[in-house]
């Protein structure tokens, strides 16, 4: 700290060539800038006329509209179960077609909502997925069996394949769950 | 994609989609090309709603999907892009100029557009033939084939366009053949292709749909709406299945700038003028691609002859006029040669230029002041200038000067540029220049346009949470007055319900109605300037 106290206000450059004198500094700073600073100049006040009231009128009832149609996705609300006197006249006023069927040719598959069958497959499905994961494993305790005891290896794959049925069903059970949730709280119904 | 672009597309996806198409179009927007699981595990939601969210964004075209980049079968990717999204604040003004231009049929069909994302002929023509009828007399109705001509008359003029028919889809289309995009091989993710590489972009399909608007009787029971739908769902084959139609927003974009070149010319100049550049403009529509950078050669005997019958101003004022409009130092229009009396041309990305810097001054001028402005017009137009050129060119006191030049570098709107005497940038041997580059001070005040409108619909949306009871408690009490009405109540009756509001939350809810129209009319306001900055950044972009 050799330039302490003695050329503690000292620039590395010659101040004269930006044009601004020792004395013309700005106060330092002590903190951040303030979140609202006060403007010297007030903002011009908005253009008023028949073209900007009549696009503001289309842009409320645009935004009014599109909050009513199906595309508006409301998150997954609990409905009480006693519908409120007020609800029933506010529901007067929303739009009628709440259903909307999309054109499937221009969607990828994937997007389209799971019926009822996949789940009847997925009984099916799941033995030949066992019978595969047991062939695997049952391999690879053949090969085990090479290197170490044979009573320990079938007790081992035995084990291993009832675990996975055992988390398998808890999926299935949380799926079937999940889809009732569904079907009773819709707010939009696609039909196939 | 900025973070002020994000916020803003999240926010305006809230307003019009849901929180969830939020939550969804945000993912999208800030990661990139994502698939499926992916964008599942990231947002938190359950599968459903992510599926339902995505199928409305690509209905809306926000979205676009392709299969993946690892080959045929990797998992279809989705992504985003802020500029689709962003239009949505441009809706009333595309509905606005339809209005204007094809009375409100033309109107009508926009809005349907608009709000469906897409839809096919016969059905837009249904839907905007019944929405007429309501609003007619009794006994009158709309009919379709009017509808259909007004459609007829949009897609000529290019303001609608059909929707490009997808490639991987899953189904094969040999309907519309599309010679210029790409097949299944998805070895090349190419940019998907645009719309105007399909040769039957602009056709209309031939369409048997004949019949007038049905008045919708105003249903009292849930029981006969269902009756209704079942009479909609009737499948009607009219002819142009799995065509689908979208509003072309490039062409509303040209048809404003145009608007904006021919009153720039008319606040310059005078009304003539505007009128022979809105003639010369006319005319080249269909000659002149949308980046062109000005319009093709026309003579002055052809602008002549094309003017307006009731302009009729004599050969020679034309040409002085002409000569004027070339004089001008905002060069709008340009001469390209002498052959027919003159070649004149309509420079358009100069003129979108200049439309921006008059911007750019504007701003600076009423945040900082004229003699602010004067500094900023002057390093515009000397490029770069010294600490005491500019206060001899500006003549203002050096004080003065210093200070607001500070304070337009600390702003960032003034940039400093340093060149060295000697190759160790010794200060007291440098020279340090004041400059102003245009674009990137353009994009970054089109930054601020972002954040400015973000921060209006963030106030609007708290004020109606503020007052969320007293307007739920206005809006039930209306119902209740529509449906006492309806059935036929007595005045006593209706002035009861009325009293059911107070006098002070009368005049707070007027209140907060002028605030709330104060917020949407600025944002408004506010996409007419970041319409200028984006068309000059973009067509500066691609010169």
């Amino acid at each position: 700290m050799a330039g302490k106290g003695r050329g503690v206000a000292a620039f590395t450059f010659n101040i004269e060539a930006l044009g601004i004198g020792r004395g013309s500094m700005p106060e330092a700073r002590v903190g951040p800038s303030p979140l609202f600073p006060s403007t010297d100049f007030k903002p011009v006040p908005l253009k008023a006329g028949e073209d900007e009231d009549y696009m503001l009128a289309l842009k409320q009832e645009m935004r009014g509209t599109m909050q009513q149609l199906p595309h508006n996705i409301k998150p997954q609300s609990n409905k009480s179960e006693v519908e409120r006197y007020t609800e029933r006249y506010l529901k007067k006023s929303q739009i009628e077609d709440e259903d909307w069927t999309p054109d499937w040719n221009l969607f990828p598959k994937e997007l389209m909502p799971q019926t009822k069958k996949p789940r009847a497959k997925a009984g099916t499905k799941k033995k030949p997925v066992k019978i595969s994961r047991k062939e695997t494993e049952a391999m690879l305790s053949k090969l085990d069996a090479l290197a170490k005891n044979d009573d320990r290896n079938p007790e081992k794959s035995d084990d291993e394949t009832e675990k996975k049925p055992g988390n398998e069903e808890e999926e299935e059970v949380e799926a079937e769950e999940y889809d009732e949730e569904d079907i009773e709280e819709v707010s939009l119904q696609i039909r196939t | 994609m900025t973070a002020q672009e994000v916020r803003l597309c999240g926010l305006l996806l809230r307003e019009h989609f849901g929180e969830v198409v939020e939550k969804v179009g945000t993912q999208l927007l800030r990661s990139g090309a994502q698939n499926l699981r992916t964008i599942i595990h990231e947002t938190g939601l359950s599968v459903d709603l992510v599926k339902k969210s995505l199928m409305v964004l690509v209905q809306h075209g926000a979205c676009l999907f392709s299969s993946g980049r690892k080959g045929p079968g990797s998992p279809t990717e989705y992504r985003s892009g802020c500029d689709r999204i962003l239009r949505i604040l441009r809706y009333p003004r595309y509905i606005y100029t339809a209005k204007t231009l094809y009375g409100d049929t033309g109107e009508l069909i926009i809005e349907e557009l608009l709000q469906r994302g897409h839809m096919t002929m016969s059905g837009t023509v249904k839907t905007v033939a019944d929405r007429l009828t309501q609003n007619m007399e009794e006994g009158r109705s709309m009919d379709y084939s009017e509808v259909s001509s007004a459609f007829s008359k949009l897609v000529e003029t290019h303001f609608l366009q059909r929707c490009p028919p997808l490639a991987g889809a899953g189904t094969a289309d040999s309907t519309n053949p599309a010679p210029g995009a790409t097949p299944a091989t998805p070895s090349t993710p190419a940019a998907p292709p645009t719309p105007e590489s399909f040769p039957d972009c602009y056709k209309v399909p031939h369409m048997t749909l004949v019949g007038r608007g049905k008045r919708q009787l105003t249903a009292e029971d849930g029981e006969d709406q269902r009756n209704a739908k079942r009479q909609k769902m009737d499948p009607e084959a009219h002819g142009d299945e799995g065509i689908y139609w979208q509003v072309n927003f490039e062409r509303f974009h040209l048809h404003f700038r145009d608007q904006a070149i021919i009153s720039a010319v008319a606040n310059k100049l005078d009304q003539t003028s505007s009128e022979i550049v809105r003639t010369m403009l006319r005319m080249s529509e269909v000659t002149t691609s949308p980046a062109a950078t000005c319009t093709k050669p026309l003579s002055a005997n052809e602008i002549f002859r094309s003017l307006p019958a009731s302009y009729n101003i004599p050969r020679p004022i034309l040409d002085q006029y002409l000569t004027l409009l070339v004089d001008d130092p905002m060069e709008f229009v340009g001469k390209a040669g002498e052959s027919g009396g003159g070649m004149y041309v309509v420079n358009l990305h100069r003129a979108l230029a200049n439309l921006a810097r008059a911007t750019l001054e504007s701003v600076v001028q009423e945040r900082f002041g004229s003699r602010s402005a004067r500094i900023f017009r002057l390093l515009l137009r000397k490029r770069h200038l010294e600490q005491k050129q500019v206060e001899d060119f500006a003549m203002i006191p050096a004080k003065e000067a210093k200070d607001m030049l500070y304070t337009l570098l600390s702003q960032n709107l003034v940039q400093l540029q340093e060149i060295p005497k000697t190759p160790d940038y010794a200060p007291s041997r440098t020279f340090y220049l004041y400059t102003v580059n245009q674009l990137p001070t353009a994009r970054m005040l089109l930054q601020n346009c972002y954040k400015t409108v973000a921060n209006l619909i963030e106030r609007r949306l708290f004020e109606s949470k503020e007052s969320k009871r007293l307007l739920e408690k206005s809006q039930r009490i209306e119902a209740i007055l529509a449906s006492l009405q309806a059935s036929g109540a007595e005045p006593e009756q209706l002035t009861e319900v009325e009293e059911m509001i107070t006098a002070p939350e009368k005049q707070q809810l007027d209140g907060l109605r002028l605030h709330i129209n104060k917020l949407d009319s600025a944002e408004n306001q506010v996409d007419e300037t970041i319409f200028r900055l984006e068309s000059d950044v973009n067509s500066t972009a691609t010169s």
